[in-house]
């Protein structure tokens, strides 16, 4: 492997029918990341079940439940190299209410396949994902029209899954669809290039993952910097050492920059961008570095360093999409802790403005109660300022999650509007 | 292509310098499962990273089984000196002399699963907030589940269908008294990502890693280095053979394989080629298909 290669993080949605799990084991089996014992493990329960051959998709099981009960639980992380990039998936459960796994898995992706059965083209499900995917701004969306050879092959099938795609996604805000019509149980277009579809002239879905650019899925413009906590060694040689440690959340920041710390408004300059490996001359998201300043200002975690002619909007009033991830339903008005970056303030939910049907993505106004699963725009008060920018902007400063007080749980993740 | 953007070890090193951050941030008082083994000598060397250049915040917890490679504890001593942090230990010895636990019998006995009792013991004791791992998740299908940030309840058990949803890097670590965190900073990475930072960085590891000459006996499908805690039946017999560990545990449940790689550019040529994961020289893991998940659900690392 390359030192210049890149990491991409890409989420896998779909349910068992789609062919989700054979897809996930088909790329990790086609480049080599699936190991002799694993396979042996494999092959033993495929035969305890009675499965001719081996069954791929048990690769994906892993709590006792979800091998006894065969459906997936929760969010699995897998991990597979090629001689091109490290990949991270996030394999979630493609079922109704299991939104707030989807959701969790999106929120760090910078793609998202969605698998469409090419007999069955585009039903509700597939754009119960899109919309996820949409809403949580997964850069890059890859329509995997699955089962090609279900449907003999034909290019007609493929393109009235796009037709059926495109009419809906142009409610949507996705930036980069691209759809490749594949086969995951004989593999084609996944690693290897169909010998089944010559009128396909796009790249295999490896290929594909391989070369996407994803160097400008993070906000590179907005420079921004949450202060997770102070360096102070006190010892002999770094005596007024004042270290703000943190990672860049987007932008860039070089030493010398003119910044503001907020909330506190006060001015200073970038004195030095310090690692242990030595000082650097800029740093950018998603870098984890240590920045001292020129001056002497009270500065600590929660705090945010931005340069001065371009700041986010400190705000304690704050419009939001909300998932809600936890069988306890939402309260009104009820107070909630809620972290933003390395930020901690009391919030609380003013008013619920419409719930969305993620079926049909209409908006209901008329229905408040947020439960389990709900996707709702919701107006909400902090009882300091938020520092915030949009989450179609800035992924990392445009999101936070709920913390119910009395159980400590996460309640809800929120995107701001 | 625009000049900012990171490689993977860079970004699999931010992450986890974050992850550190967070958990001092967030918890009062932290520490570091230390086993000598090579995933928790990465997570100190991030952490002194993280916190350069002060020390690193966190003591270095050791829970110690009594069943040793030798080489192990003078490394774990080296190290505590080399960078001035305190060190725990937790005793398995300590745990069967106070009655807390009983031995294992017969041949294949071994102090796996009773370190699952000194561990929370010691966190208790010691009132450890969070303990931080070094586990990941590409190593077994039940540590594919595990979050950042993990929760325990106050008998320091994991429930596995029942935990916090994690999104984007919002970690939270709330908990109440006597409940605890484990933390795993490389969740992300994969063993040969560990092995390309070692050689990177050139982190010092213990010699065991590397090919050596060793008296060893054929057990399980692996080799089992001889010890004062091994017990042979008649069909078995010690050997030296020229081996290297590629995990470390217990000297009694460790299996080594054969090897020539002596230098960590052999060692990760070797890994790479690797057709079968680490953990299958672990017998701890070969008891039954859910022995990590059975273990990690009481308590395990």
């Amino acid at each position: 492997m390359l030192d210049n290669n890149q990491l991409l993080r890409f989420t896998t949605a779909g349910s068992v029918d789609d062919g989700k799990s054979t897809l996930i084991g088909r790329l990790l089996y086609d480049s080599k990341s699936i190991f002799e014992d694993q396979l042996e493990a494999i092959e033993n329960t495929s035969k305890q079940k009675g499965h001719e051959g081996v069954d791929l998709a048990l690769f994906t099981d892993g709590l006792r439940d979800e091998r006894e009960q065969g459906i997936t639980i929760d969010v699995a992380y897998r991990y597979f190299t090629t001689p091109k990039r490290k990949f991270i998936i996030a394999d979630t459960p493609g079922h109704i209410q299991y939104t707030r796994n989807m959701v969790t898995g999106a929120s760090t992706a910078n793609a998202a396949i969605i698998l469409v059965d090419a007999r069955h083209g585009v039903i509700e499900q597939t754009k119960r994902h899109a919309f996820i995917a949409s809403l949580l701004q997964i850069p890059h969306i890859i329509v995997c029209i699955n089962k090609m050879d279900l449907v003999d092959f034909k290019e007609e099938a493929y393109n009235k899954v796009i037709g059926q795609f495109e009419e809906f996604s142009s409610k949507l805000l996705v930036k980069d669809v691209r759809f490749i019509p594949i086969s995951a149980l004989l593999g084609d277009n996944v690693v290897n290039r169909s010998e089944n579809m010559g009128w396909y002239q796009g790249a295999p879905l490896l290929h594909t993952l391989e070369t996407m650019h994803i160097s400008s899925d993070i906000n590179k413009v907005d420079a921004r910097f949450p202060v997770q906590t102070v360096l102070r060694p006190q010892s002999e040689e770094y005596r007024d050492y004042r270290g703000y440690a943190g990672r860049v959340a987007s932008g860039v920041f070089r030493k010398g920059d003119e910044v503001t710390i907020l909330p506190s408004g006060f001015t200073s300059k970038i004195k030095s961008i310090d690692t242990n490996d030595g000082e650097l001359e800029e740093a950018f998201a998603p870098m984890s570095v240590s920045i001292t300043l020129e001056d002497d200002i009270d500065i600590s975690r929660g705090d945010m360093i931005a340069r001065s002619n371009n700041k986010p909007e400190p705000s304690q009033d704050v419009e939001a999409m909300l998932c809600w991830l936890h069988n306890d339903s939402a309260k009104p008005r009820a107070k909630y802790t809620i972290r933003h970056t390395s930020n901690e303030q009391k919030a609380m939910i003013k008013e619920v403005i419409y719930k969305i049907d993620i079926n049909t993505l209409n908006r209901k106004p008329e229905d408040v109660e947020m439960g389990m699963n709900d996707i709702c725009k919701v107006k909400i008060r902090t009882t300091k300022p938020l520092l915030v920018d949009s989450y179609r902007e800035n992924r990392t400063t445009g999101s936070f999650i709920l913390v119910d007080e009395n159980t400590n749980e996460t309640v809800a993740a929120g995107m701001i509007v | 292509m625009s000049k900012y953007y990171l490689n993977y070890l860079d970004e699999l090193e931010s992450e986890a310098i974050y992850v550190l951050r967070e958990v001092w941030a967030q918890f009062q008082n932290p520490v570091i499962l230390f086993s000598g083994g090579k995933d928790s000598i990465v997570v100190t060397h991030l952490a002194k990273k993280a916190f350069f250049p002060s020390k690193i915040p966190f003591a270095l917890m050791h829970v110690d089984t009594g069943h040793n490679f030798p080489e192990t504890i003078k490394f774990r001593d080296d190290l505590i000196k080399s960078l001035g942090v305190r060190l725990i230990v937790g005793s398995v010895q300590e745990s069967i002399d106070t009655g807390r636990v009983a031995e294992e019998k017969g041949k294949n006995a071994t102090r796996n699963a009773l370190q699952i009792t000194t561990l929370l013991d010691a966190i208790e004791s010691n009132k450890v907030d969070c303990a931080i791992g070094g586990g990941r998740r590409d190593e077994e299908k039940a540590r594919a589940k595990e979050r950042f940030f993990s929760h325990r309840d106050d008998f320091g058990q994991w429930d596995p269908k029942n935990q916090r949803p994690e999104l984007w890097n919002l970690f939270n670590g709330k908990h109440f008294e006597g409940e605890h965190f484990r933390a795993f900073p490389i969740s992300n990475w994969t063993e040969m990502d560990v092995w390309n930072y070692i050689k990177r960085e050139n982190i010092e590891i213990p010699s065991l890693y590397f090919a050596h000459e060793r008296e060893v006996v054929w057990r399980n499908d692996s080799w089992i280095p001889n010890s004062e805690f091994l017990q042979l039946d008649e069909r078995e017999k010690i050997e030296t053979k020229k081996i290297r560990f590629r995990t470390l545990g217990d000297i009694t449940i460790t299996g080594g394989i054969e090897s020539d790689a002596d230098t960590l550019e052999k060692i990760a040529q070797e890994v790479a080629a690797m057709r079968q994961t680490e953990r299958g020289n672990r017998s701890d893991d070969k008891r039954s298909e859910t022995a990590m998940e059975d273990r990690k659900k009481q308590g395990y690392f």
